[in-house]
């Protein structure tokens, strides 16, 4: 197959389905959390079964990171940007967990039920404890900002792949190109140096690279 | 990428610092009253009350809450003075809220703020914050300008019936002789998925006989006067629950509805126990009255969201004040009460 790397299409429709969900939620939460319209309760009433939703999605994304391994990023990229490449990724996967588990034990430090279905609340994560909900909603808040700042840079990075380095990064998360083109010509080299990137960097331990969602910084977080 | 980020921004409101927020809110009352880490933004002294709800069925058949179904509900209550100063003295208002967490069985809850008068102050948030910036104290008198009062109350004839309640009623010396008013409308669900729009408030079992304390009063009358009746024995009130016609406001805390519609007796509020509310079950508790079972939904009193935005935003603060966490102190020009 002629194929570029790319990510698993399943990869790919999480990643892009999780995308819309995620920004979507950083708007709800930063929106509920300042107006006292009725939008306070309507968006508080999505945004915590859609938490749930991105965490359950989460689960399931990185099964599949797990499972359909990440193409490689190109090998003539600096070590250090593939350094940022992959913590990047590390860092997104983990937010995407931590924000909606520490939602969930925010509500539950804060004695609240957790409602996501009416009439039928999830269980405490934690127990009731007011400062520990502080800590927790303080955690929440500036996590979300975090996490905001980096999807910006994630889409920032894409791209940088997609519109100058013009590599195979964008397209592995949207469009894999099917064949070498002219214009890709120089993906060529670039491919087979990537395939040798990938071997030549044993030391990522395996469980590790799925998980971090390494190989897509660029890779199509094209977010 | 910077149409997202400023997208953001004004989401977050922070393009728009005059627009009303759950924020400002919070930071005139803190600034009204001074800032008292650790308590309540609003109705800060008050005292931990606990016991069950007895329910006799009779709501049951306007509302699926499993609270209505006869038998009894566990409660963890609060009753209150209003403002934000924790060492305010009981007659400085003649205001008393209790306010009710109902435990219902699978997790589910029912909170509910309530004070003693019939109909709120005003009816919409925005008229709420401008009434806090009315009464903001005066930083040579520390009291509020009446003059400026005069016309927040002037520019609101939606105050009159509030006004009306507060000029006849005295500070009542005992919390256990009010009644409590649920203030906004809500809505009622049976199991054929009707709306019922309701009000709710409880009327005591103990009878007023002397609302004027008997000497000058003393800071704490009235939790002196809570253990007091509580060492002989539990307090009673009647939950009524009041259902509205079509045409009854929903939206409008400053009216009443006509006297002759139906109000339904759901069964007893026993309060056995008070506790100090720095030690007390109800501490942690954010009595947000939106927080409702299945079988109550909010009204489209424009109130409700703000008043749960609100209490959020105060129980953040004091949560997080309450663990020390970085940032929890206010800046220096916001502890003290100044002129807006």
């Amino acid at each position: 197959m002629n194929t570029h790397p790319a990510f698993h299409p399943l990869a790919r429709v999480l990643h892009w389905t999780m995308a819309v969900l995620i920004l979507a939620m950083l708007f709800i939460g930063v929106g509920m959390v300042s107006t006292v319209s009725s939008k306070h309760t309507w968006l508080l009433a999505i945004h915590k079964p859609l938490g749930i939703a991105i965490l359950v999605l989460a689960i399931i994304r990185l099964g599949v990171r797990l499972r359909f391994r990440a193409p490689p990023l190109p090998a003539d990229m600096p070590a250090s940007m593939q350094w940022v490449a992959h913590a990047s990724h590390w860092v997104l996967y983990a937010l995407m967990f931590a924000m909606p588990l520490i939602g969930w034990a925010m509500l539950s430090a804060g004695g609240y039920p957790v409602t996501i279905l009416h009439g039928w609340p999830l269980p405490p994560l934690v127990p009731a404890h007011g400062a520990l909900f502080g800590w927790l909603r303080l955690a929440h808040g500036v996590l979300a900002y975090v996490f905001f700042l980096a999807i910006l840079g994630h889409m920032g990075a894409a791209l940088y792949h997609g519109l100058i380095r013009r590599d195979d990064v964008l397209p592995s998360m949207s469009f894999p190109r099917r064949e070498p083109s002219p214009p890709q010509m120089s993906d060529a080299p670039a491919t087979t140096q990537a395939s040798a990137v990938g071997t030549a960097l044993p030391e990522q331990p395996p469980e590790a690279q799925p998980a971090g969602d390494p190989a897509s910084p660029g890779q199509g977080d094209a977010g | 990428m910077l149409a997202l980020g400023v997208a953001f921004s004004y989401t977050a409101g922070w393009l728009a610092p005059s627009r009303l927020s759950a924020q400002r809110i919070v930071d005139a009352l803190q600034q009204n009253a001074g800032w008292h880490p650790g308590y309540r933004r609003n109705h800060a002294k008050g005292v931990c009350v606990s016991g069950y709800f007895e329910s006799n069925g009779a709501a049951a058949a306007y509302s699926v809450a499993r609270v209505f179904a006869q038998g009894r509900t566990p409660v963890i209550g609060r009753l209150a003075i209003p403002g934000g100063n924790p060492a305010a003295p009981d007659d400085s208002s003649p205001v008393r809220s209790l306010a009710l967490r109902f435990d219902l069985p699978g997790g589910e809850q029912w909170r509910t703020g309530m004070n003693n008068m019939p109909v709120f102050v005003v009816a919409t948030p925005q008229a709420f914050y401008e009434q806090l910036l009315a009464a903001r104290p005066d930083p040579a008198t520390h009291k509020p300008d009446p003059a400026r009062l005069a016309a927040f109350f002037a520019a609101h004839p939606e105050t009159g019936p509030f006004l009306a309640w507060a000029k006849t009623t005295r500070p009542s010396a005992s919390f256990a002789t009010q009644s409590y008013y649920g203030l906004d409308a809500f809505y009622f669900i049976d199991a054929a998925g009707r709306k019922h729009p309701v009000r709710w408030r409880v009327a005591p079992e103990t009878a007023d006989h002397t609302d004027a304390p008997a000497g000058p009063p003393s800071k704490d009358d009235l939790t002196d006067d809570l253990d007091r009746r509580l060492a002989q024995g539990p307090l009673r009130w009647h939950l009524l629950v009041t259902l509205g016609a079509p045409e009854d406001p929903t939206n409008d805390a400053t009216r009443v509805w006509p006297a002759e519609r139906p109000t339904i007796d759901a069964g007893t509020l026993v309060i056995e126990h008070a506790q100090d509310q720095a030690s007390g079950p109800c501490r942690d508790v954010n009595y947000d009255p939106t927080v409702l079972p299945h079988g109550i939904a909010i009204s489209d009193d424009p109130l409700l969201a703000a008043r749960a935005s609100a209490y959020a935003d105060s129980y953040r603060r004091r949560t997080g004040e309450e663990a020390h966490v970085p940032g929890s102190a206010p800046a220096a020009d916001a502890t003290k009460a100044s002129q807006p």
